[in-house]
């Protein structure tokens, strides 16, 4: 941890469930009531319907890549020190998309992924009290 | 009385590009001081003050100012273009009457950036992955286009874009990247987030610009053309990039629409079209969104350099953010080249007469639009 040079999140009211639910090893987001979608980045009131009646509930974890990058330059060492990396936008099953990075290729190259690859959550533990979600390619 | 909206004076700061030792405040003076003088207006004459970015008050102090009218609306790069439309309707309102709207960066010399509330959604949920800076968040929308349009065609557009932008740039000498460019230098130039190469991305500058926009009852009288405010829009559909509805379609889409209703042009009226290039990709999707051309023909409408001087499509005639100046905030200078072409003042890069500009700034992560329309009459 104390080596960690990447940015760490900061969880808030609204998404201390979310960063709880991660460090258990769980995707879990949100569902509006009123019209049943399920939305994400966790917030209390829903970005469907602006309703106060919404849900927790577990993700499958399985998506598609919805869209990629590989990062060579970032203004961050810590991201840096790891370039090149993949960043994507995944788009589970249940609707939401999430920014996330796509982890297990080595040497990634836009050769080795596809937008439409379905994939799957993993968790990036990084102390006792956060693990970052992130994914990995399904391989059928 | 006519209730027109005019720009009446524009200017940069005293030099751009590499400027160590002069501060992203000093950028907004100086550039103020020049617009004032091409405009013929005093301070004193000010009541109006806008910018983004920076606190007005700081602004206005520094500029011994004490508006009747304070905007600081911030949402990103396109900011100056909107505080057209905001500065209109003040004007109108008879908030104020003779309106300066300033932006000033050390993008290059000064490297102190302001740190994102770690509490905002994009720290929790996209920097922890690396997404922390334009060219991630825009490289991301790329891949999407690439995957849905194809993507040697895309690439051969942003080829273009960069290599026709370029051609502009050697033709202002206050742009900052003024080397001749190939397709093979681009094709060439190293990855910073595939799909971007170097040559797909802004470069980052020192400068600072600035205009004064005024009520025709004032601008009648100044030393030069007036250039009137025809249409002005704004809007914003999302601030992080994993939260953008569609990655391939940008809400300018809905602000060009407005700006040509609001104006009564076409697209076959526009004369010149200053396009917010903070990538190649900006610009080949920003052209779709504002109508030029249906999604995903981009790439037939850019090719065979079409809008590199001599071309039939003029576009980004300064040089644009990628070889002219990008200080952070670039909207500022594409109204400075618009207002220019249109009043005649560009050199060796003048076009024949144009009458009628439009704008387009993006802000944020894809995630804000202005769009203004500009004309000589």
């Amino acid at each position: 941890m104390n080596n960690y040079k990447k940015i760490l999140p900061i969880p808030q009211g609204e998404s201390e469930f979310y960063w709880n639910k991660a460090s258990e090893g769980e995707l879990w987001i949100q569902k509006c009531n009123q019209c049943s979608e399920s939305y994400f980045y966790p917030r209390d009131i829903s970005p469907c319907c602006f309703s106060r009646d919404t849900e927790w509930v577990i993700s499958s974890g399985r998506g598609v890549v919805y869209a990629f990058s590989i990062i060579h330059r970032s203004p961050n060492q810590g991201f840096q020190d790891e370039a090149p990396f993949i960043i994507a936008i995944v788009e589970l099953y249940e609707g939401p998309r999430m920014a996330t990075n796509i982890v297990g290729i080595e040497d990634p190259t836009p050769e080795k992924i596809r937008i439409g690859m379905e994939v799957v959550v993993t968790f990036d533990k990084i102390t006792e009290e956060l693990s970052l979600p992130k994914f990995q390619l399904v391989k059928n | 009385m006519s209730n027109k909206i005019a720009i009446v004076g524009v200017g940069e700061s005293d030099e751009i590009g590499k400027v160590p030792g002069k501060s992203s405040l000093q950028h907004h003076a100086e550039a103020a001081y020049n617009a004032l003088e091409d405009a013929g207006i005093s301070i004193d004459q000010v009541d109006g003050l806008l910018t983004a970015g920076y606190s007005s008050m700081v602004v206005a102090e520094y500029l011994g100012i004490t508006p009747t009218f304070t905007d600081g609306t911030n949402v990103g790069g396109s900011s100056f273009i909107i505080h057209i439309a905001h500065a209109m309707a003040a004007i109108r309102a008879g908030y104020c009457n003779v309106v300066l709207v300033t932006h000033g960066q050390a993008g290059r010399s000064a490297r102190t950036r302001a740190v994102a509330d770690a509490a905002e959604p994009g720290s929790q949920f996209e920097a922890p992955y690396g997404i922390i800076n334009a060219p991630a968040a825009y490289s991301l929308a790329a891949s999407r286009y690439m995957h849905i349009y194809g993507e040697d065609r895309t690439r051969d557009a942003m080829a273009e874009i960069a290599v026709s932008t370029r051609k502009w740039a050697q033709l202002n000498p206050k742009a900052y990247m003024r080397d001749p460019m190939t397709k093979d230098d681009y094709h060439n130039s190293r990855w910073v987030a595939w799909p971007f190469h170097l040559l797909d991305c802004c470069i980052v500058t020192d400068a600072g610009g600035a205009y004064v926009i005024t009520s025709a009852d004032v601008a009648k009288d100044l030393k030069k053309q007036p250039v009137w405010v025809l249409g002005a829009t704004e809007s914003h559909d999302h601030a992080i990039i994993s939260q953008m509805p569609d990655l391939t379609s940008p809400i300018s889409k809905d602000t060009g629409a407005r700006a040509f209703g609001m104006a009564g042009v076409v697209h076959s009226d526009i004369d010149l079209a200053m396009i917010y290039d903070s990538f190649t990709y900006t610009v080949l999707v920003t052209l779709e969104a504002l109508g030029f051309c249906k999604p995903g023909e981009g790439p037939e409408f850019v090719a065979n350099q079409r809008t590199a001087p001599g071309g039939d499509f003029a576009m980004n005639t300064s040089g644009g953010g990628l070889s002219y100046t990008h200080s952070g905030m670039y909207g500022m200078f594409l109204v400075l080249e618009a207002v220019r072409q249109l009043r005649g003042e560009t050199g060796e890069r003048q076009l024949a007469s144009p009458e009628i500009a439009l704008i387009n700034g993006t802000g944020g992560y894809l995630s804000s639009a202005g769009t203004a329309i500009l004309g000589l009459e």
